[in-house]
């Protein structure tokens, strides 16, 4: 079987899908890629369905030499691109030579890079899906030099003609605008906090990780300061910005828990959790509020 | 029952007790609703999932028109015997903040049914209540940084069990080998909402 074989990683490199919902009533989360945009146009460039397993690459650093002919696609953050060190472009199908060495570096803008190959990593599956959540210790381990990915077996088809072999626009670098929908409980914070949500610039902190982004900004204040209600646990979703006591929010992504026991203000529109996964820390974003859908 | 925004892909359904949350996810299971993924039940809330932005609407209508007429025990719900060891390093915590001795909370942890109220912390981990409603502690002060696999712990109304090593706060009474978190097996997880539990005492 066909491989990829890894021969160093950076920060981070996990191998994700498009993730397992439908089991958070068992505690177990969604996963999947931060960026799935990235993910769905590298495997629709290569042929693949949008959800194949592909490689998600924090800040560049992996290295990884091709056992057998295969095709690669590189999309997401848009870190420089080599093969046996020449420089080879984002967003397009790349052919590698048995022995050929793949490496990423440090994207110049945006955290995570998507490195897919056509047919899709053959990693074992757990609850339909072989999405690694590190955090919980689910579905394949994080990337370590010497790991061996298999190849799956090429689709039958070619990617459509009409295909966009653009390279995708570069992730924004700040000032981004998230669209978000108030509530479930906006009803437990002062109307200024809900005001202050969405007129000002929140910055990305370091703290930030696939479970959630934390934000620094104006403390959001409860509205019944000095009581000491609390929440009673309950479901959360990608994109729930739940506020804990400090005031400070923490945007849930993908690797987010499935209950919480902090009052959520708002939820981002689930695709605008993709932009979210790409900001550096340092880099701000806006709330834009829109209404519910029902 | 009251609809909550939850973003563009799902709807928290408040409810006023966890009679109705209980009859709300029964019903859910038995019959879901179209355009859905998943329902996630809390404390008080059942969180329901759309499969795409564009179900919220009849989602939020046929929630509206709601009738929870599912029992609250189907068939899938017999009951899962979890032998535990009753030497728990908090027992005596337990019993001291009870009023009560070891031995007795033994008897009300083994002498009643729990049932799974919701999950969440971690991949397997619930909160089970128990049908009698005396065993109710707080929390640990401070959190342990580690516990072992298997540890039968007690905080608030709860018991749990916690399916792999992690930090945590709740009081623990005992230890089971049972597994209940297994990524090999089919159904993974053995702790399901509305599944009931019955805990028997082996030797140490």
């Amino acid at each position: 079987m066909k491989a990829l074989v890894v021969e160093a990683v950076g920060p981070l490199a996990l191998v994700e899908d498009l993730g397992r919902p439908g089991h958070a009533s068992v505690g177990v989360t969604g996963s999947g890629a931060a960026d799935r945009r990235a993910l769905r146009l590298a495997n629709r460039l290569l042929g693949n369905a949008e959800g194949a397993a592909g490689v998600e690459v924090l800040l560049g650093g992996l290295a990884v030499r091709a056992d057998g002919a295969v095709r690669v696609c590189v999309t997401g953050a848009p870190a420089p691109v080599l093969v046996d060190g020449r420089a080879a472009p984002l967003g397009a199908p790349l052919d590698l030579r048995d022995g050929q060495l793949l490496t990423l570096g440090m994207p110049s803008t945006g955290l995570r890079t998507y490195l897919a190959v056509r047919g899709g990593l053959a990693e074992p599956h757990v609850l339909g899906s072989a999405s690694t959540d590190p955090t919980m210790g689910v579905g394949p381990d994080p990337l370590t030099p010497g790991r061996r990915l298999a190849v799956g077996s090429p689709p039958d088809r070619e990617p459509a003609a009409d295909v966009d072999v653009a390279a995708p626009e570069p992730p924004p670098v700040t000032d981004v605008v998230l669209r978000v929908v108030l509530g479930p409980r906006d009803d437990w914070f002062a109307p200024s906090a809900v005001d202050a949500l969405t007129s000002q610039p929140w910055t990305v902190t370091a703290e930030s990780d696939r479970v959630g982004v934390r934000l620094a900004g104006p403390a959001l204040d409860r509205a019944d300061t000095g009581t000491s209600r609390e929440l009673l646990s309950e479901a959360v979703v990608r994109g729930a910005v739940q506020v804990p006591h400090s005031g400070q929010p923490l945007v849930f992504l993908a690797d987010h828990p499935t209950t919480g026991g902090y009052p959520v203000v708002a939820v981002v529109v689930d695709d605008d959790t993709d932009v979210l996964a790409q900001l550096r820390p340092g880099e701000r974003v806006r709330f834009r509020r829109v209404p519910r859908g029902w | 029952m009251r609809l909550l925004p939850c973003g563009d892909r799902a709807i928290l359904v408040e409810v006023t007790d966890a009679a109705e949350r209980r009859r709300l996810d029964a019903t859910l299971r038995h019959r879901p609703l179209p355009g859905t993924v998943e329902h996630v039940p809390g404390a008080r809330t059942v969180l329901v999932v759309a499969s795409a932005a564009h179900h919220l609407p009849e989602i939020a209508a046929a929630l509206r028109d709601l009738v929870l007429d599912a029992p609250e025990a189907t068939d899938e719900t017999d009951e899962l015997v979890v032998e535990v060891r009753y030497d728990g390093p908090d027992l005596d915590d337990v019993a001291t903040h009870l009023g009560i001795t070891r031995s007795e909370v033994v008897a009300r942890h083994t002498g009643q049914v729990w049932t799974v109220e919701f999950a969440g912390f971690a991949p397997g981990f619930a909160y089970l209540t128990g049908s009698e409603g005396d065993l109710e502690v707080p929390r640990r002060h401070s959190p342990r940084t580690r516990i072992p696999a298997g540890s039968v712990g007690l905080a608030g109304p709860y018991s749990g069990v916690y399916p792999r090593p992690s930090p945590g706060g709740w009081q623990l009474i005992g230890r089971t080998d049972v597994t209940l978190w297994d990524a090999e097996r089919d159904p993974p997880a053995l702790l399901t909402p509305g599944r009931h539990v019955r805990f028997v005492e082996v030797a140490s």
